[in-house]
């Protein structure tokens, strides 16, 4: 036996449960999101102590309380500002930021994209559900035009947000997607998520079987995902299609959708490369209206990584050089500055 | 040369001239030069929002004015003795603040037309000359055209670098009239300009230029020296405010042991807690711009959550929009240090120009029932000690503090008797990291008896907990809607703000006797101002008392028992009427206002005069 199962119990998903009644409602995804969280969070090699998760103000927002780590819910749309200063003075610890498409892009869109470009080592899960749940029905961010809801009685004439496009121009260093029904996927992309160093952006398509039910149908019901969802590989040749029948290949700049049964041979196909920021570029903008004609299936799974310095990482180690080089700071000295006089 | 010297024992100088000539640096540099001889002294830098006005228009005028003494110094003074006038724009500013008799030092250049015509002097009148200030002593200089004499020589300067010097002249004419040595000014350009060979000596040589003129020109026949001041024995240093306020948070993390980290979004006049933090990486600080004030505060949240030292700064403006977050620090009941340099306003307001009228939106601006502790700093050295105690009060009893100080005393100047590490106390914390007896669980609000609760920090195997904005069930620390409980919760918040009363000094009497007639009340910035009016009024034989309050919630204990051994209690504040109304409120005395809300420091005479008036 080694020491290693001595001193770290193996732990399981339930260890990560909490003694709190979960007061989502009945049928909402985010009980899958939850149950994917916990699943994975005993196989990432971080005690559970050093796991923090940080939420704003929303239904997703609820998360911290869900699971027994330390955890802290907070303000609407700050969750990642907090979550910066507890990961610039603690870089040990393993920061979750649980965020919605109202709490993380409209009153909280500003400290997300900041936190993007420093790229601290945390993990954004983004649950998008494309309306506001808890304010009971109002549309969002992530709210298609046009859309009915309570404060748009004759249709919504906000322009939505592509979230991954945003996270794209905010310099982010990995970008993926994911959906509440694949709970596979989704704990592969939490997996990835975990793993990168830096800053992860996933979106999670989350239903809201309440306001805005059926919003992702399209994309993880069975008889219409395989020809709507395109799930990206690393290496691998963008395919998709009931039989994986249809691909798509780049025309110089511009994605095409190739039948794979006609006369297009899987060799011209766009092969999906996670760190080539250019394709990163063209890939987050295949974000049709799925009800128009001729439309690019929606991709998920890791659009983009790279690799960039931690915002925490080079803050300490300013310090540390300013202290290998003038030595650690003198009270005595710095009170007493440079210019003094005596008064006898 | 016949010239003779005289000791005087109380100066005012202001200076004064267009932003781009170099005031503030002209008076910080006699600031210093004044300090290091001992003389006691406070200075009150006065400069434009903008950071370019206009050249030579009238809201262009930056002044910086500093008040020196063989007496012990409370203010910058209420009027000038000397004003150095570097153009028509700086005199119109300043003259209404200069005594009668009083000497005005002008540049003649800074009189021509077009800085007539730009300070607003109507056609063909130009005060240097016709005869409107014959009640002073005018002394004209032509300072730009003595500045290029002087730099002749120095060829490869053109016109505009060699007139940017001008500054230096002035400074160095000063020395001269004051008996000064150049010294230190010398070793202070050597600093700034020591890569720079051309300009540094080009500068030297017009300081010098400017004390030899006043050696060699036989116009002038006087020199003044002011001697050294009585002050308590000891070494001192100059300090400004911010300047101070950083050093007592330094000192803070210092003594307590836990990292520092500042969340932070520039602001006027707060920026420089942020320039001056950033310098000392060597104490581990960490300092972080944020994108927005929100971010600031909240950044400073996640920090203090992880334990370390939250620390925010802001203005007025930015503290309102930190509101929310504050709520937030109450609920979550970590430390965390907000520090208001207050400013004019509401809103936008007068960003360079000081007020005290942030007193009531630290005391009630915040949504449901959100008590804070508040303390407040009274002169430039004082936000050191108050600094500390921000932290200490934070840390010892987990709770936000709020630290109020303002654009007065965050830019003045004062001489500063400065601690020795060893002098300072330790503040004592402890992490939650094992149960007591009796505990089979960690339980985050199961309070002490001062109703603190417990910190266990992240990182600690077995004290995962969450914490959040929601209403929390007492002890459990979990989501409550439960009537009974929130009220609970609600009073036992205040019960432990109300607390620190127990665990804070108790408030004196700063001059006057204890039981009398009139009680001066103040805080903040008015410090200086008060006391020199009481000491005065002391002088004339009136009984007149002044104390200070640093600890503006909870009150020191006493403080009701003080106040009510007055027949009257007079509270001056630069707002209109603040701490009054909460003195009213908690004492049900009779109150009375003097307020003033002009962006500029009550004044000593003004106090007197009101004084006089009520007894």
């Amino acid at each position: 036996m080694s020491t290693d199962t001595l001193t770290a119990p193996i732990l399981t998903a339930k260890d990560f449960a909490t003694d709190q009644e979960v007061r989502w409602c009945p049928g909402c995804g985010d009980y899958s999101i939850l149950a994917q969280v916990q699943k994975v969070m005993p196989s990432i090699g971080v005690p559970k102590e050093n796991i923090v998760i940080i939420s704003g103000i929303g239904c997703s927002s609820r998360f911290p309380y869900y699971m027994n780590t330390f955890g802290m819910h907070s303000i609407h749309g700050r969750a990642t500002a907090v979550a910066s200063g507890l990961k610039a003075t603690r870089p040990e610890l393993s920061v979750w930021i649980v965020t919605g498409d109202g709490d993380g892009l409209s009153i909280g869109g500003n400290h997300t994209i900041h936190l993007l470009r420093r790229n601290f080592d945390v993990n954004i899960l983004l649950f998008n559900n494309q309306i506001y749940g808890l304010t009971k029905g109002q549309y969002s961010p992530t709210s298609e035009e046009n859309k009915i809801t309570k404060s748009t009685p004759v249709g919504s004439i906000d322009h939505p947000f592509n979230p991954m496009a945003l996270a794209m121009g905010a310099d982010a260093t990995f970008i993926a997607r994911s959906m509440d029904r694949d709970p596979k996927h989704l704990q592969a992309m939490l997996t990835r998520s975990h793993q990168h160093k830096g800053a992860s952006f996933l979106e999670i398509y989350q239903n809201c079987n309440i306001f805005n039910d059926g919003a992702f149908e399209i994309f993880t019901e069975k008889g219409s995902k395989l020809n709507e969802v395109i799930f990206l590989e690393h290496g691998q040749p963008l395919v998709f299609g009931a039989v994986k029948n249809k691909g798509i290949k780049l025309d110089g700049l511009r994605p095409v959708i190739v039948d794979l049964e006609e006369a297009a041979s899987t060799d011209d196909l766009w092969i999906h490369d996670e760190n080539d920021f250019y394709k990163a570029q063209i890939l987050v903008r295949m974000f049709d209206d799925p009800r128009v004609e001729g439309h690019f299936p929606r991709p998920f799974g890791v659009f983009y990584a790279t690799e960039r310095a931690c915002y925490e990482d080079v803050m300490r180690l300013q310090i540390e050089e300013t202290i290998a080089t003038k030595g650690k700071g003198n009270l005595d000295a710095l009170l007493r500055g440079k210019e003094v006089w005596e008064i006898a | 040369m016949n010239t003779h010297e005289e000791v005087v024992q109380d100066v005012v100088i202001k200076f004064a001239g267009d932003s781009g000539d170099g005031m503030q640096l002209t008076g910080q540099q006699f600031t210093n030069n004044t300090a290091l001889l001992g003389i006691d002294l406070a200075t009150f830098p006065d400069f434009p929002a903008e950071i370019r006005a206009p050249i030579g228009t009238v809201p262009g005028v930056s002044g910086f004015q500093v008040h020196f003494s063989s007496n012990q110094v409370f203010t910058p003074g209420d009027i000038c003795d000397v004003l150095v006038i570097m153009n028509a724009a700086a005199l119109k500013v300043n003259l209404k603040s200069l005594k009668p008799g009083g000497r005005i030092i002008a540049n003649i250049e800074g009189f021509d037309n077009k800085n007539l015509r730009l300070a607003n002097y109507p056609e063909g009148v130009n005060p240097l000359e016709d005869g409107s200030l014959d009640s002073y002593e005018l002394i004209k200089i032509d300072v730009t055209k003595l500045t290029r004499e002087a730099l002749k020589d120095f060829t490869d300067l053109g016109t505009k670098e060699r007139d940017r010097a001008k500054n230096m002249f002035v400074l160095g004419f000063i020395y001269w009239m004051y008996n000064r040595k150049l010294d230190n000014t010398i070793d202070f350009l050597e600093e700034k300009f020591g890569k720079k060979e051309t300009i540094l000596q080009s500068n030297i040589k017009v300081l010098q230029a400017g004390y030899n003129y006043g050696d060699t020109t036989e116009a002038f026949t006087t020199r003044y020296t002011v001697e050294k001041a009585k002050m308590k024995p000891g070494l001192y240093r100059s300090i400004m405010g911010n300047q101070a306020l950083s050093y007592g948070l330094i000192a803070a993390t210092e003594k307590s042991g836990l990292p520092m980290f500042l969340g932070t979004y520039p602001i006027t006049p707060a920026s420089d807690i942020l320039h001056e933090l950033s310098k000392y990486k060597s104490f581990g600080i960490r300092t972080f711009q944020a994108e927005d004030e929100i971010a600031g505060i909240t950044s400073a949240i996640g920090a203090s959550y992880g334990g370390s030292i939250g620390v925010t700064t802001t203005s007025g403006p930015g503290m309102a929009l930190k509101t929310e977050a504050m709520g937030l620090a109450v609920m979550l009941e970590i430390p965390l240090v907000i520090i208001n340099i207050q400013r004019g306003g509401p809103s936008t307001g007068l960003p360079t120009k000081t007020e005290q009228s942030d007193l009531m939106q630290a005391y009630y601006g915040r949504n449901g029932e959100c008590p804070m502790p508040i303390i407040a700093s009274a002169t430039p050295s004082d936000c050191f000690d108050v600094a500390f105690e921000a932290v200490r009060i934070a840390l010892q009893h987990m709770t936000p503090v709020i630290l109020l100080s303002d654009g007065y005393i965050a830019n003045g100047a004062e001489p500063w008797r400065f601690p020795q590490s060893a002098d300072l106390p330790n503040i004592a914390i402890s992490f939650k990291t094992t149960l007591s007896e009796g505990e089979n669980k960690f339980l985050p609000y199961k309070r002490d008896e001062k109703f603190v609760r417990p910190w266990a920090v992240p990182g600690t195997a077995g004290f995962e907990h969450r914490i959040g904005g929601l209403e929390k069930q007492d002890i459990t620390g979990n989501i409550s809607y439960d009537a009974d409980n929130h009220q609970h919760m609600v009073k036992i918040r205040q019960a432990k703000v109300d607390a620190i009363a127990n665990f804070i000094p108790e408030q004196k009497i700063e001059c006057g006797p204890e039981k009398g007639k009139v009680l001066i009340l103040g805080w903040g910035s008015t410090f200086g101002a008060i006391k020199s009016a009481v000491l005065d009024l002391n002088a004339m034989g009136h009984t007149v008392s002044h104390a200070h309050i640093r600890y503006m919630r909870p009150f020191p204990k006493n403080l009701g028992d003080i106040i009510k051994n007055f027949d009257h209690v007079l509270i001056p504040e630069i707002n209109n009427g603040q701490l009054v109304k909460i003195i009213r409120d908690q004492y049900l005395v009779d109150a009375k206002a003097y307020n003033k809300i002009m962006g500029i420091p009550i004044t000593k005479g003004e106090l007197i005069e009101k004084v006089l008036k009520m007894i």
